[in-house]
């Protein structure tokens, strides 16, 4: 299907139609090959009265809150440990190669601390109003319980997610390349319920939020925002927040970057100015060709990931049959559409949406073909319901230069191979 | 209607014209104290709103530094380990690989004085006095080249000092400056030539081991690796054999279980600097399995303090009681030591620290 040569000639793809037959025969442990047509002996887990067709299984309360089958032992975070100093300030990523649907499970739904995930009660926790607000106050857990809530469904993208590809392909795994993102819903305050019950002053122009925890990450956040969406939330798909997301309360900052949703939140101060701290001014901020730096970039543009098949899930059943599927996004409303190429982004075909997200959320795409083992360069492309379309990772840096860290959002290569093998590589014409 | 409720109707009617929009409130919480807020509302802005009463000076800064900061950020602010450079790095922002520093990037002065006293330092944070911080914040401007070395930072000069960098940050514009490009319609079919790959993420060894289960075919030398990982795993099995000894050993002196776990608890003072376990290795501080037992700095590769590398030389082992004496007061026992850590005052979190550490042998 395309060229996969690279400038010196070299032959990337690799190998020939029957060298790949022979490679994915082995792989594929043969009888996969042909499908259901090459069965050529009974099958004894079918005509064998197997242990668990005869013997009980386990019993109720086995395990009263359950984890996944031990199967499925390999879908978990990781982290990339050259990344950070320590593990305490650090990332890991979500393993959306392995997941389907878009609700993130909690329990691998990546973790960002700058100063490790606290243990703090229901009981110790306070949050506290401050600054320009008639009433200057402070809640209890219990206080907050007796707020009307909202359920919404909304991504959370921390804005380093595909940073180490600013220069080039360097890790070779959606999970790594995309994983700093998760989805779930939560139920929460309207934030504006418990700025207007503190009563904002007219000069008051800003919010500042922090966290409970050591590193107290604070971000200034405009009061327009503040009054709009966001929310302060204290359960995440129906549970408790998980200790590692902020329990037992977090804010929701729909669309807007990670380091935003303040986890532990125990303080929101009405200002009359940005704070501009640390982590909105020597972090988080996009660096340009001209060495200045773009300030307050906190909405996530669209985006998409093809999560399968990706470099961690290579296609083990040959040609034939093959679903593509993938995540899209958008920080400034819902995704409308994806386009998925075959050949490195010269020509495109709609992708079929599978779960339609809506505003701030993922949604997730399917693009069923029938692979015919050659080789492909998969891209996919995500448009958002302002019209905004994707742009190339070459696009973003004709603008913004290599010193980025934060806020890339370029469409992203997977090389397939004929043996099934994938890999992040990047294209050029 | 009682006259209380008539003064809440009241209350509620000049609430009502204070914000355009009639707001409910739900008469939920409490009045926050003032000795409260004091305590959580702390940040400080550009302008020096939140900025309390104090003063302090470059070589009061510079000891609170070698104290509380140099572990992380080296004496003079140039890093250590993967952590934040804090001094240096002027020009170079449109260099291929730039260093952002407090004097090289950071806008405002405030921001210095905020991160450093709310979050600050690094495991032992919030602790900082206001003086402390100034005096800090001062060696921050005196090490960036930005104040000379008899320069005293106070609240009333604060927002005198202008940052090199202060003119280098502009708001958000992509709205304006890549939509329009952006938003144009999207190809479909043959938009452009034929395109090749132009880099390889497999040309980098960048990604955890073990997560690629299928190489491109090109790649597939690389496999050997995972033959030679094999045999490596099969040398790691015929280990314990010679080991047994030791290991039978270490039982004998095995340390108390409970004083084990409560141990565990006392380690998350120390892992933001320490590893122990499989695959520990150094970090701000040395791999401490089989510290108990073993002489002071002798974990290869680590960079000791002058002063510990002398206390190993001239003998000094880590037996229960030195750890017991050091990690009571490491700057006491040991002045000049690079351990940027406050010390365990509690006794019994000394045993069980010493536990932990015991229950990872070397």
């Amino acid at each position: 299907m395309t060229d996969m040569l690279g400038d010196d000639g070299r032959e990337t793809g690799g190998v020939s139609r029957r060298g790949f037959l022979r490679t994915a025969g082995l792989a594929a442990g043969g009888a996969a090959l042909g499908g259901a047509a090459a069965a050529q002996e009974a099958d004894p887990l079918i005509t064998e009265v197997q242990d668990w067709a005869s013997m009980t299984g386990e019993g109720v309360d086995a395990t009263p809150y359950g984890m996944p089958i031990r199967f499925e032992d390999d879908v978990v975070r990781r982290t990339v440990s050259w990344l950070t100093a320590d593990p305490i300030s650090s990332i890991n990523f979500t393993p959306i190669h392995a997941l389907d649907g878009t609700i993130t499970p909690a329990g691998c739904a990546f973790e960002r601390h700058h100063s490790g995930a606290i243990e703090l009660s229901k009981d110790d926790y306070r949050l506290m109003i401050t600054g320009l607000v008639d009433r200057p106050l402070v809640f209890t857990w219990e206080d907050l319980q007796r707020f009307p809530r909202e359920n919404h469904v909304y991504f959370c993208e921390c804005a380093a997610n595909s940073g180490m590809e600013w220069a080039g392909a360097q890790l070779n795994g959606a999970q790594f390349t995309h994983g700093m993102i998760h989805n779930m819903e939560y139920s929460g305050i309207p934030l504006r319920l418990l700025l207007e019950e503190a009563g904002v002053q007219p000069e008051g122009q800003w919010i500042f939020v922090e966290g409970a925890d050591a590193s107290s990450n604070g971000r200034s956040i405009p009061l327009e925002k503040a009054m709009d969406d966001v929310l302060v939330a204290m359960t995440a798909n129906g549970e408790a927040l998980r200790k590692e997301h902020g329990y037992p309360v977090r804010l929701v900052v729909p669309g807007w970057e990670g380091n935003m949703w303040v986890k532990w939140l125990r303080r929101i101060g009405v200002n009359h100015s940005a704070v501009e701290a640390r982590e909105e001014t020597s972090k988080y901020t996009d660096l340009m060709p001209d060495g200045r730096a773009r300030k307050w970039t906190w909405a996530m543009d669209a985006k998409s990931v093809i999560t399968s098949p990706s470099p961690q899930k290579p296609i083990l059943h040959g040609a034939g049959p093959l679903v593509i599927t993938g995540l899209a996004w958008s920080g400034r409303g819902a995704i409308e559409r994806v386009d998925i190429s075959l050949d490195g982004g010269v020509n495109w075909q709609t992708a079929r949406i599978g779960t339609q997200g809506g505003r701030n959320a993922l949604s997730r795409f399917y693009l069923d073909i029938e692979w015919d083992g050659s080789p492909m360069l998969l891209q996919s492309r995500a448009m958002d319901d302002t019209g905004y379309v994707q742009p190339t990772k070459d696009a973003l840096r004709e603008i913004r230069g290599l010193n980025s860290v934060y806020h890339n959002n370029g469409i992203q290569t997977w090389a397939v191979y004929e043996n099934g093998a994938v890999e992040n590589v990047e294209v050029g014409s | 209607m009682s006259k209380s409720v008539l003064k809440l109707l009241a209350a509620t009617a000049l609430t009502s014209l204070a914000l355009p929009a009639v707001a409910q409130t739900f008469n939920l919480g409490r009045a926050a104290l003032p000795e409260e807020i004091a305590a959580w509302d702390v940040a400080v802005e550009p302008d020096g709103t939140g900025l309390p009463e104090g003063e302090g000076d470059v070589f009061t800064g510079e000891d609170l530094w070698v104290e509380n900061c140099a572990a992380c950020h080296g004496d003079f602010g140039e890093g250590a380990g993967a952590y934040p450079v804090i001094a240096g790095g002027e020009d170079t922002l449109t260099n291929r690989r730039p260093v952002k520093t407090v004097g090289s990037y950071w806008p405002y002065l405030s921001t210095v004085w905020d991160y450093v006293h709310r979050s600050m330092p690094f495991g032992n944070a919030q602790i900082l006095s206001a003086d402390d911080t100034y005096a800090i914040t001062a060696y921050i401007l005196y090490s960036n080249g930005i104040v000379d070395d008899d320069f005293v930072l106070t609240r009333e000069n604060f927002t005198d000092v202008v940052m090199p960098n202060a003119e280098g940050f502009y708001v958000d514009d992509r709205v304006e400056t890549e939509f329009p490009i952006f938003t144009q319609e999207a190809c479909m079919s043959d938009c452009g030539p034929a395109v090749h790959v132009t880099r390889r993420s497999t040309d980098l060894q960048s990604t955890p081991e073990g997560v690629i289960t299928v190489l491109p075919p090109d790649r597939t030398a690389m496999a050997s690796g995972t033959e030679d990982g094999a045999e490596d795993a099969a040398v790691t099995e015929e280990a314990p054999a010679e080991d047994a000894p030791v290991q039978e050993a270490a039982a004998d002196m095995a340390p108390d279980p409970e004083l084990v776990a409560a141990g565990e608890g006392v380690w998350r003072q120390c892992r933001s600097c320490h590893q122990v376990g499989d695959n520990a290795r150094n970090a701000t501080g040395p791999v401490l399995n089989g510290v108990v037992g073993r002489h002071a700095a002798s974990v290869d590769g680590f960079r000791y303090s002058p002063v510990m590398q002398e206390a190993g030389e001239g003998g000094l082992i880590w037996t229960p009681e030195t750890l017991d004496a050091y990690l009571e007061d490491p700057r006491g026992y040991m002045r000049g030591t690079r351990m940027g850590f406050r010390g365990l005052r509690d006794a019994e979190d000394r045993a069980a620290i010493i536990a932990y550490l015991q229950a990872h042998p070397g």
